[in-house]
């Protein structure tokens, strides 16, 4: 018997749209299960390790929390950016100019108090994002150059910067490896819990994440950004001013991704150092992928990849698994999810 | 002086090599259509399986292999997302690279565990084709794989503009509809140059491993996927002027290697970024007029 089969586009029925990030995990979970398998570990142990145990203790759920932090900020900026279709992929550099510009700042308040010393940082590390942006927005919008090549390697061109700075002028003598010296203490963000490490940034992040939200959906802002997201032609033909919008969508996205910068600075290291990000920017473009690049699912993505992170550390320490499985399932999700996203709107039938 | 300048020749020569192998698979990735953001990841991804599968079976041309056979499979799985599925070329390219770096990584972790001691095996050797050659000598001593690097200018070349494959290529990455009314394939071509382009993405980054440095570290690649990235829009998409960029920013480079080994006080890291920002002020001087291809980042769909 000769089964033929024809694949049809057809949207998956609204009851299913929910359930697709969760088989995405699931799919993601049964293929980077073959790596758990390689390093001789017990898949379902290694995902106890990874998902539940960190929960399990007061501090490592805390540790999750500051992990999550500067993917909450990276996360709001992609999301905010690709909602209207402008492909900001420099937050990895916009939050590097951010650290650095909140770092500037952070070493000169010493004499104000926190009430003053702390909106100073945060508005100059939102400043520093929003230049490191301009530069390829001014081209998108005035040139037509494409955005998506030009924010890519001003990341490299501000890695280069940060670094000759941190071997020059900015070097700390006092210290044995390239970096600044420490921002005042009045600059340093409070904890949220007292002896946690959770600080200001988190609830910065969260008011940040809020306010997108309100701005994408309940404003005309939002709905010109939206509207050239879904078809930039015909925003255009109703109307929008396109260059004007895009400009304001990419500066503002820059300057979130600054503010996550300065979260790091303010909240963590209380230095500028070359390795302040860990991939954050490019990380930020996995958690607005996943999360749809609905606010709120930027929040639960960058929260579930923070689980990740400090995860894949408790998968290595009990298991002895390479700590860079965490990685390798964070990009796997991406992928899957990518292609989930897609294939939620064709169906196999029998021809 | 003139030693001086001979040294810089073959240094830039040495340096250009990776970024020929990379510039030259993302010309074909972008001729056919698609933007491949995968190439640093592919790059790495073939500086590891190269030099893992050379340190077990003691044969560099078996690590040479099996990288370019990885890069191939790289090059397909990112034909699968954007060919096939039509996602966001730009956000399955840096995928494909986390995933990659991860992936290569978390590989050599647990091959090689956390041992102190870098493994290490005897690299390529350098060949001297006009050893006797009084001066200019080092120039022509150079790793074979520099030979075959600046030997496939014109095979590209001849690949892509006199080959009814590489008419393929470049109406697929103009004008794919008029492509598959011809009755071309527009999935097969663009399958088949992300194949060949991720092959060569991995040869560049095996190069490092198996050649220049006989071992693998994680900054192995360090961004030549992004100088490539830049490289390939400098280039205006042509092999020839892909040859010339990559001689000049690798000449750039060596440079300020022989500058800075000298002792010479100079800001390195302007001269790291000399590359990217050339390309954006490029990008800046063409506008509207740059030459990409028409159809670059456009998913092809059969209606």
């Amino acid at each position: 018997m000769q089964l033929s089969l024809r694949v049809e586009r057809r949207p998956a029925p609204l009851w299913f749209r929910p359930l697709a990030p969760v088989i995405a995990v699931l799919v993601t979970f049964a293929i980077t299960a073959v790596l758990v398998i390689a390093a001789r570990a017990n898949p379902f142990q290694a995902y106890y390790y990874f998902l539940i145990y960190p929960l399990t203790g007061k501090v490592s759920a805390s540790e999750v929390l500051v992990s999550a932090t500067p993917l909450l900020f990276t996360g709001a900026a992609a999301t905010f950016a690709f909602s209207a279709g402008y492909w900001n992929i420099g937050g990895e550099g916009q939050l590097m100019a951010g650290a650095m510009a909140g770092a500037g700042v952070g070493l000169l308040v010493g004499g104000l108090s926190p009430w003053l010393a702390i909106p100073i940082m945060i508005l100059a590390g939102f400043a520093g994002g929003v230049l490191w942006a301009l530069i390829p927005a001014l081209l998108r919008v005035r040139l037509a150059v494409d955005e998506i090549v030009t924010t890519l390697l001003m990341n490299t061109v501000f890695s280069f910067f940060v670094s000759y700075i941190l071997n020059g002028v900015w070097r700390s003598p006092t210290s044995g490896w390239p970096q600044s010296p420490e921002i005042a203490a009045s600059a340093h963000f409070p904890p949220l819990f007292a002896g946690y490490r959770p600080h200001l940034g988190l609830a910065l992040a969260l008011v940040v994440l809020a306010a997108i939200w309100v701005v994408l959906n309940r404003t005309p802002l939002g709905l010109r950004m939206r509207s050239i997201g879904l078809g930039m032609e015909a925003a255009r033909f109703a109307g929008v001013r396109v260059e004007r919008t895009l400009l304001i969508a990419a500066l503002i996205s820059g300057g979130i991704a600054g503010l996550g910068g300065v979260s790091e600075v303010a909240g963590l290291q209380f230095h500028l150092v070359e390795t302040l990000s860990n991939n954050f920017g490019y990380t930020g473009i996995i958690v607005a992928m996943l999360g749809a690049l609905n606010p709120i699912g930027a929040a639960i993505a960058a929260l579930f990849l923070g689980l990740i992170g400090i995860g894949a550390q408790s998968v290595s320490q009990s298991l002895g698994v390479p700590v860079y499985l965490g990685d390798v399932v964070e990009a796997t999700m991406l992928l899957v999810t990518l292609a989930t996203l897609v294939l939620q709107n064709y169906r196999i039938r029998r021809a | 002086m003139l030693i001086f300048l001979v040294g810089l020749l073959a240094a830039t020569l040495r340096v250009a090599t990776p970024l020929i192998y990379g510039t030259m698979g993302e010309l074909f990735c972008e001729r056919a259509g698609i933007l491949n953001l995968g190439i640093e990841g592919t790059m790495f991804f073939g500086s590891f399986v190269g030099f893992a599968v050379a340190y077990a079976t003691g044969s560099l041309w078996l690590g040479l292999l099996a990288a370019i056979a990885a890069g191939v499979l790289a090059g397909l799985l990112m034909g699968l997302l954007t060919v096939s599925l039509g996602v966001n070329q730009h956000v399955s390219g840096l995928g494909l690279t986390l995933l990659l770096t991860g992936l290569s990584l978390f590989a050599f972790r647990l091959v090689f565990g956390t041992n102190r001691v870098q493994p290490s095996i005897p690299p390529f050797p350098q060949i001297a084709v006009f050893g006797s050659l009084p001066v200019l000598g080092p120039i022509f001593n150079q790793y074979l794989l520099t030979y075959a690097a600046i030997g496939l200018v014109p095979v590209v070349w001849w690949l892509i503009y006199r080959t009814s494959f590489g008419l393929k290529i470049r109406s697929a990455g103009e004008n794919p509809e008029a492509t598959d009314a011809a009755g071309v394939s527009v999935f097969r071509v663009r399958y088949l140059a992300l194949g060949i382009g991720g092959g060569l993405m991995a040869a560049g980054g095996a190069f490092l491993s198996l050649a220049q440095l006989g071992s693998f570290i994680f900054g192995i690649i360090n961004g030549r996927g992004w100088v490539c990235i830049a490289l390939i829009i400098f280039a205006n998409w042509i092999p020839l002027r892909v040859l010339l960029g990559a001689l000049l920013f690798g000449g750039v480079q060596a440079l300020q290697l022989r500058l800075q080994a000298s002792g010479a006080k100079v800001p390195y890291e302007l001269f790291l970024a000399l590359p990217y920002l050339v390309t954006i002020a490029a990008l800046a001087l063409a506008g509207r007029n740059a030459s990409a291809p028409a159809a670059l980042l456009k998913p092809y769909r059969r209606e």
